[in-house]
C-alpha cells in the first residue's frame, strides 16, 4: 500500500518517469485508429475490382517476389507500431532468402504481409508494393489484390510452414484427411483416390518411411519432428513456387532440427521454388540461406549474400549479433553483448534506430535515418560509418564546435567501468536518484507499518 | 558532467574507428575461428559495461503504455452490452437507494404506510317481488356508502396503491433495496466460504481436497429450490423465530446453496496457478505458506472471482424473488419484488392480474432489469479480464 | 574434506512418475533414472539434453520441488531428500532457482521491489534497517534501475524480467543457483547480456551454478563441467574441454555435430540421427540410445551401460568403451557355437 502511495506521490511531484498514457491521449489514439482502420478495411472488401488495378510488372523477371518499400503498421491502443517500415528486397527464383532478426523486428510481419494475413483490422499494409509473379505469368501487386482474389494465391502458389506444428494441424482429423483436403481444394480434377495417392507420395517425399501409418494417424500420435514433416508435406502438395518457413525448427530439438534442415534443403532442389526462411538463429541462416536480410525494428539494416554477411558484416548490429552468440567451436571468456533492449517500434526517432544500442554511434548519427550503402552488387548496409559524407561531417564536428554544438546525451549515460556498483548513494545520477530516495522512503514506511 | 563524459567518449571512439573498422572485417573474413573472437571482442568490449548498467534508455521507453486497470476498463467499455448492463445496474441502484429519499421529500410515504383512500360509492340494491296485487314489481334501493379503494395512477401515487393500501412506487424502491442488500451480503458470504474452502482444497490437495470436493458434490446434487422452500417454510413455521429475523435465515440458506460454485472455481484456478513458475519460484524462496496463498495465489484469482460474483448476483435476486413470491422470503409487511408480484397470483382471482397491471408489471420489469444488468456486466468483465481477448 | 570441495553431491537420484495401473502393475515413467554427479563450489555444471530427457526434473527434484523417488542429494553435508519441510524452508535461501519463462515466473500482481524483497524480509537476510540498501544494491548489480522498484512486471521486456528473476535469487545470498534454461526464451542480443551478468555475479559472489539447457553453445560457454543426458540418464559427463574436444558417446557426437554454426563455409561431418526420441514411459531395453545409435551392436540391447572413466574427469556410459568388449564378443560366439 505504501509503495502505491509513493507512486502517486511521485506523480504529484511531477517526476515524469515511465508513466502511463493519459486518458485523453488514449482517446485520441483510439479515435484516429478507428478512422484509419475503417478506411483500409473498406478498400480491402471491395468487390468486382478491375484486374488492371492490381496487375503489374516485375522489375526483374528472375524474381518470384519483389518487396518494394513495404510499410505495414499496427494501429494499437498505445500508438502506431511500424512493424515493417520501408522494406525492399527480392526473392529470386530457386534461391533461399534468409530473414534474420530479433523479436519485434518485423520479419514475420513481412511474410504475413505477402500472404495478406496480417491481423486485421489493426494491422494494415499502409504503403509500398509486393509484386508476386504467379505461375500463369501474371504479376500481382499483393497489397492491392482484393480479398476474394487472394484466396487463389494463398495455399496453391505460396505455402507457409509455421513454428509450432502442433497448433497448425487440426487435432481432431487424421493426417490423411487434412492432406487430402488440400489436394482436393487446390488441384483441379482430383478425386478421392488420386488425392490419397498424392498425399502418400508427399509424405514419402518428406522422408516419412511408414507413410501409410502416418496417413491414418492423428496429429497427437506423432512427434514434433514428424508433425513438422507433415506440415512440409502439406506445403509441398501444390508444387508451390514459394515456401515461407517461419521459424520452422525453433520448437524442435537440435537433432530433429538437423533432420528438418536437411529435408528443406533437399526439397528446394527438387521443386525449383524459392524459400523465404525466417529465423532468429544465425546458425540456421548460415546453413540454409543463399541471400540474407538482416532486420532491426522494422527496417532492413543489412543485406547481402550469405558469405558477405557472415564473413564481412558491416552494420554494428550484425557484427554484435554474431559476436553475442556463443559458438561451440570457439572459446570466449566473455561474450560481447549489445546493450539495451530490443525495441518495440512505436514512436521511433528519425535517426538510426540502433543509435541507442550502438557502440560506435557518432553525434552525426542523430541526423537522418541512413540509406542503404552498397558495398557490392548484392551487399548493402544502412550505417553512416560507411558514408563518406557523414564521416567528413562528423570529423568537422569533432574538431570545431564541440562545446557549443554538443548533442544532448539523451541515451548514452555515464559509462560505469564497474558492473557491480556497490555504492548505492551515487549522487551524480540526477533524476534517477530522486526517485530512488523516494521509493526508499516509502519502503521505510512499509517496514514501520 | 554528463555532457563532458559523453564528449570524451565520442572522441576516443572516433579515434578507434579508422583502425577498427577494417580490422573486424578482416578478422571474420580471412582468419580462422581461433583468432576472430578475442581481438574483435577487445575492440568492441568497452560499451558492454554501461550496457549492463542499463543506464541507456531503450526506444521501448519512447512510448507509454496503458495501465492494466485502464486496459480492463477500455476492454469493458468497448462492448455496448456491458455499457447497457452498467446503465441498468446503476439505474436500479439509484432507484433503490436514492429513490426513497426523493419520494420522502415529495411524497413523504413510508414503506408500510397504509393509504386509506375513501370514496363515496353508490350502492344500488335491486330486488324483484310479487306484490299483493299479484303483479311483479322491481325494487331499486339506492344508497350511498364509503369504501377504501386502490388508488389509480395519480400525482400523489405515481404507480397507485395496492390491495393493502401501500404506495407501489415507494414499495418498489424498498423492495429493491432489500433485494440488493440480500444479494450482496449473500454473494459476499458465498465468495468468502468458497475462497476459503476451495483455496484449501486446491492448495493442499490430497485428503483435504477429497473432503472439500465431496462436500461440494453433495451440495451440488441437492435440488436447490425445493430445499430452499422446505427450509424457509420450516423457519416460517417455528414460532419462536420472530418474522423480522427470517431474513437472516434466508441469507444463510442462500449462502449454503451457492458457495459450492465459487469453491469449485477457486480450486480449479489455484490448481492452474500453483503450477505456474512464479509459484515454484515462491516455493524456492521458502516463504510462509500463508503468504504464498494470500500474496501470490489469491490476488491472481481475484478477476475470476469478481466475474463469478457479478454473474451470481442475478441468480440470488431471482431466488429471493421466488421465495418472496411464495410468501416465505422477505416477511410481510416488508416489501419485496417477489411478494409484490404475488399480489397478482391468479389462484386468488383474476381481477388484479387483469385490471391492475400497475401492481405487478413494474416489479417484474425491475427484476428483469436487475438480473440482465448484472449478467451483462459480468459478461463484460469476463471479456475485459481475459488477457487472451484480442479486442 | 570432500563436503567442502563439492557443494552438491547427487547420488543415484531417481524420480519416477506413476501412470495408469494399480499396485505392482503401475507403469513408472522414469523421468530421472540413477543420476549421479558432484559440483565443486564456485564452478558451473552444465546439464544438456533434448526435450523430455529429464534435465528440468533433475533440477526441480534437487530442490525438492518434486518428491524424490530414490537416491541422495547432499548439499553442504545435509541430505536434502530427507530434510523435514521446516528445515528445508530454512535452507531454501541457500539454494535458488532461475526459471525458463520470464513471463510466468514473476507474479503479475506484485511490484518488482516486493518480488525481490519479500523473501529477504521473511528470512531476515539483512537487518531491517539495511533492507532498503540491500535491495537497491541487488537491483543495481543485476542491472535494474532503482526506480523500477514500484513498477509491475508487465512493464518490462523479457530480458529485464529475467534480470528481476536473477535479482530475486541473488537477494537471498545463495550459495547454489539452479538455472533452468534461463536464456532460452530471450533474444540473441539479450541472451549475451544475461549470460555475462550471470558470470559477473559468479565472479563477484562465488556462486555455484547448475546450468540446465538444450543449447549446447550456451552450455559450452558458461560451464566448467558438462553432463549430457538422454532419456533420464547421464550418458557422458566430464570437463568441458574433454567433453567438447573429445566427445565420446555417439549421442554427444551427434548432438554436437547437429548444432548449426553461424558460418556458411563451416561444413562439419554431420551425424544426422535417425528417428525420434523414444517415449520415457517405454524406453528401449539395455542402452536407451541404441535405437538411434549408428554403432549399436547386440550387447547394447541386453545390458545397460555404466558410466566408466575414459580419461581424467571424463566418464561415458557406452559399451563401445567396455574393456571386456572383446571378451564379451568371444564369450557370446563361444556360447552360440557350443
Amino acid at each position: 500500500m505504501a509503495v502505491r502511495l509513493g507512486r502517486r506521490r511521485k506523480q504529484l511531484k511531477g517526476v515524469d518517469d515511465h508513466e502511463y498514457l493519459t486518458l485523453r491521449e488514449e482517446r485520441a489514439i483510439a479515435k484516429s485508429n478507428a478512422k484509419i482502420m475503417k478506411e483500409f478495411e473498406r478498400k480491402k472488401r471491395r468487390e468486382n475490382v478491375d484486374p488492371s488495378e492490381y496487375l503489374t510488372e516485375m522489375r526483374d523477371p528472375n524474381n518470384v517476389v519483389e518487396f518494394d518499400n513495404l510499410h505495414t503498421y499496427f494501429f494499437t491502443d498505445v500508438g502506431t507500431t511500424r512493424a515493417v517500415n520501408g522494406v525492399s528486397f527480392d526473392v529470386p527464383t530457386g534461391k533461399t532468402i534468409g530473414i534474420v532478426g530479433e523479436s519485434g523486428c518485423g520479419k514475420s510481419v513481412t511474410s504475413l504481409s505477402l500472404m495478406q494475413l496480417v491481423q486485421a483490422p489493426q494491422g494494415q499494409i499502409v504503403e509500398g508494393s509486393i509484386r508476386y509473379k504467379a505461375s500463369d505469368g501474371k504479376v500481382y501487386d499483393i497489397p492491392k489484390v482484393p480479398m476474394n482474389e487472394m484466396l487463389h494465391i494463398r495455399g496453391s502458389e505460396i505455402a507457409m510452414i509455421f513454428q509450432e506444428p502442433m497448433t497448425s494441424l487440426n487435432p481432431v482429423f487424421r493426417i490423411g484427411r487434412q492432406l487430402d483436403e488440400v489436394v482436393l481444394l487446390h488441384i483441379p480434377g482430383s478425386t478421392d483416390e488420386s488425392a490419397k495417392k498424392r498425399s502418400i507420395e508427399m509424405l514419402k517425399t518428406v522422408g516419412i518411411a511408414d507413410s501409410e501409418r502416418v496417413y491414418n494417424s492423428y496429429p497427437h500420435q506423432l512427434s514434433g519432428g514428424m508433425r513438422q514433416r507433415v506440415m512440409i508435406a502439406m506445403a509441398l502438395i501444390c508444387d508451390p513456387r514459394l515456401i515461407i518457413a517461419d521459424e520452422p525448427t525453433t520448437a524442435l530439438d537440435v537433432t530433429i532440427q538437423a533432420q528438418i534442415l536437411d529435408l528443406l534443403r533437399s526439397i528446394k532442389d527438387r521443386i525449383n521454388g524459392s524459400i523465404m526462411l525466417i529465423t532468429h538463429d544465425l546458425g540456421v541462416i548460415a546453413e540454409m540461406a543463399d541471400h540474407v536480410v538482416v532486420m532491426y525494428a522494422g527496417r532492413i539494416i543489412e543485406e547481402g549474400t550469405v558469405r558477405e554477411i557472415f564473413h564481412s558484416p558491416k552494420h554494428p548490429y550484425t557484427i554484435g549479433l554474431m559476436l553475442s552468440k556463443p559458438r561451440v567451436d570457439q572459446e570466449a571468456k566473455r561474450l560481447y553483448s549489445i546493450p539495451g533492449q530490443v525495441p518495440n517500434p512505436i514512436n521511433m526517432p528519425d535517426y538510426c534506430y540502433f543509435y541507442n544500442r550502438c557502440n560506435r554511434a557518432m553525434p552525426v548519427c542523430r541526423g537522418e535515418y541512413p540509406d542503404l550503402i552498397p558495398f557490392s552488387d548484392t551487399h548493402r548496409a544502412a550505417c553512416l560509418l560507411y558514408d563518406e559524407e557523414a564521416l567528413a561531417k562528423q570529423a568537422a564536428l569533432g574538431t570545431s564546435s564541440q562545446a557549443t554544438n554538443a548533442p544532448e546525451p539523451a541515451v548514452v549515460g555515464q559509462a560505469e567501468a564497474d558492473l557491480i556498483v556497490t555504492d548505492v548513494d551515487n549522487t551524480d545520477e540526477g533524476p534517477a536518484d530522486v526517485v530512488a530516495t523516494e521509493v526508499s522512503d516509502t519502503v521505510d514506511r512499509d517496514e514501520v507499518e | 558532467m554528463n555532457t563532458s563524459g559523453f564528449e570524451s567518449k565520442n572522441k576516443s571512439e572516433h579515434g578507434i574507428d579508422e583502425t577498427y573498422k577494417p580490422e573486424i572485417a578482416h578478422n571474420i573474413e580471412t582468419a580462422g575461428r581461433e583468432i576472430t573472437r578475442m581481438p574483435a571482442l577487445d575492440a568492441v568490449d568497452r560499451p558492454v559495461d554501461h550496457a549492463e548498467e542499463d543506464e541507456i534508455r531503450g526506444f521501448e521507453e519512447n512510448f507509454r503504455v496503458i495501465s492494466p486497470g485502464r486496459m480492463v476498463a477500455k476492454r469493458f467499455f468497448r462492448s455496448k452490452l456491458s455499457i447497457a448492463g452498467m446503465i441498468m445496474v446503476i439505474f436500479v441502484f439509484l432507484f433503490a437507494f436514492v429513490g426513497p429519499f426523493i419520494t420522502d421529500i415529495f411524497l413523504g410515504y413510508q414503506e408500510t404506510e397504509v393509504h386509506r383512500i375513501e370514496r363515496v360509492s353508490d350502492l344500488v340494491t335491486k330486488a324483484d317481488y310479487v306484490g299483493a296485487d299479484g303483479q311483479e314489481y322491481m325494487f331499486y334501493d339506492k344508497s350511498q356508502t364509503v369504501i377504501f379503494y386502490k388508488a389509480p395512477l395519480s400525482s400523489s401515487h405515481p404507480l397507485g396503491t395496492d390491495t393493502n393500501g401501500f404506495d407501489i412506487l415507494v414499495r418498489l424502491m424498498y423492495g429493491g433495496r432489500i433485494s440488493l442488500v440480500i444479494a450482496f451480503i449473500v454473494i459476499f458470504l458465498q465468495t468468502l466460504f468458497g475462497v476459503i474452502l476451495g483455496g484449501l482444497a486446491g492448495y493442499f490437495g490430497g485428503w483435504v481436497d477429497q473432503l472439500v470436493m465431496r462436500i461440494v458434490d453433495i451440495f451440488a446434487c441437492l435440488p436447490g429450490l425445493p430445499i430452499l422452500l422446505i427450509l424457509s417454510a420450516t423457519i416460517a413455521s417455528i414460532e419462536s423465530i420472530p418474522p423480522e429475523h427470517r431474513i437472516y435465515y434466508l441469507m444463510a440458506f442462500l449462502t449454503l446453496m451457492g458457495w459450492t460454485g465459487v469453491a469449485r472455481l477457486i480450486r480449479g484456478q489455484i490448481l492452474t496457478l500453483r503450477e505456474q513458475e512464479f509459484m515454484l519460484a515462491a516455493e524456492t524462496t521458502g516463504i510462509r505458506t500463508s503468504r504464498k496463498i494470500f500474496k501470490h495465489l489469491v490476488p491472481n484469482a481475484i478477476p475470476q472471482l469478481i466475474v463469478t460474483a457479478t454473474l451470481g448476483l442475478g441468480g440470488i435476486i431471482l431466488y429471493e424473488s421466488t421465495l418472496s413470491y411464495l410468501g416465505i422470503g422477505v416477511p410481510f409487511p416488508k416489501a419485496a419484488w417477489g411478494s409484490m408480484i404475488a399480489l397478482a397470483d391468479p389462484s386468488k382471482g383474476q381481477e388484479i392480474l387483469a385490471n391492475y397491471p400497475n401492481m405487478w408489471v413494474p416489479a417484474g420489469v425491475l427484476i428483469i432489469i436487475t438480473v440482465l444488468g448484472f449478467s451483462f456486466v459480468g459478461d463484460g468483465l469476463r471479456d475485459a479480464f481475459d488477457p487472451k481477448a484480442k479486442r | 574434506m570432500e563436503t567442502n570441495d563439492n557443494i552438491l553431491i547427487v547420488e543415484n537420484l531417481k524420480k519416477y512418475y506413476y501412470g495408469g495401473g494399480i499396485g505392482k502393475n503401475r507403469v513408472a515413467v522414469k523421468a530421472v533414472d540413477d543420476v549421479s554427479f558432484k559440483i565443486k563450489r564456485g564452478t558451473t555444471m552444465g546439464l544438456v539434453g533434448e526435450s523430455g530427457c529429464g534435465k528440468t526434473t533433475v533440477g526441480r527434484t534437487i530442490l525438492r520441488l518434486h518428491d524424490v523417488t530414490g537416491g541422495k542429494v547432499t548439499f553442504k553435508g545435509k541430505d536434502l531428500a530427507k530434510l523435514s519441510k521446516k528445515a528445508l524452508r530454512k535452507l531454501r535461501p541457500e539454494l535458488q532457482m532461475i526459471f525458463q519463462d520470464p513471463y510466468s515466473s514473476l507474479s503479475p500482481r506484485m511490484p518488482v521491489g516486493e518480488i525481490i524483497g519479500e523473501a529477504v524480509r521473511e528470512h531476515k537476510i539483512v537487518p531491517p534497517d539495511q533492507y532498503r540498501q540491500h535491495i537497491m544494491k541487488v537491483m543495481r548489480s543485476c542491472g535494474l534501475q532503482p526506480q523500477y522498484f514500484s513498477r509491475y512486471p508487465h512493464e518490462f521486456s523479457g530480458g529485464q524480467r529475467q534480470r528481476i528473476c536473477i535479482a530475486r535469487s541473488v537477494a537471498l545470498n545463495p550459495d547454489f543457483i539452479i538455472c533452468d534454461e534461463p536464456v532460452s526464451a530471450l533474444d540473441v542480443s539479450i541472451q549475451a547480456q544475461i549470460l555475462n551478468l550471470m558470470q559477473d555475479l559468479q565472479d563477484e559472489f562465488g556462486y555455484t551454478y547448475l546450468f540446465i539447457s538444450h543449447d549446447l553453445s550456451v552450455v559450452e560457454h558458461i560451464s566448467d563441467t558438462i553432463a549430457v543426458m538422454y532419456l533420464g540418464s547421464i550418458v557422458e559427463i566430464g570437463d568441458k574441454v574433454s567433453v567438447f574436444k573429445n566427445p565420446s558417446h555417439p549421442y554427444t557426437k551427434a548432438l554436437l555435430s547437429a548444432v548449426p554454426v553461424a558460418d556458411p563455409d563451416h561444413r562439419m561431418n554431420r551425424i544426422v540421427l535417425e528417428g525420434d526420441i523414444p517415449s520415457p514411459a517405454n524406453p528401449p531395453s539395455g542402452c536407451k540410445f541404441r535405437t538411434r545409435c549408428p554403432y549399436a551392436f547386440d550387447r547394447c540391447s541386453v545390458e545397460v551401460p555404466k558410466l566408466q572413466n575414459i580419461e581424467d574427469c571424463h566418464e561415458v556410459a557406452c559399451h563401445l568403451f567396455d574393456d571386456d568388449a572383446a571378451q564379451y564378443e568371444a564369450n557370446k560366439k563361444g556360447g552360440i557355437s557350443a
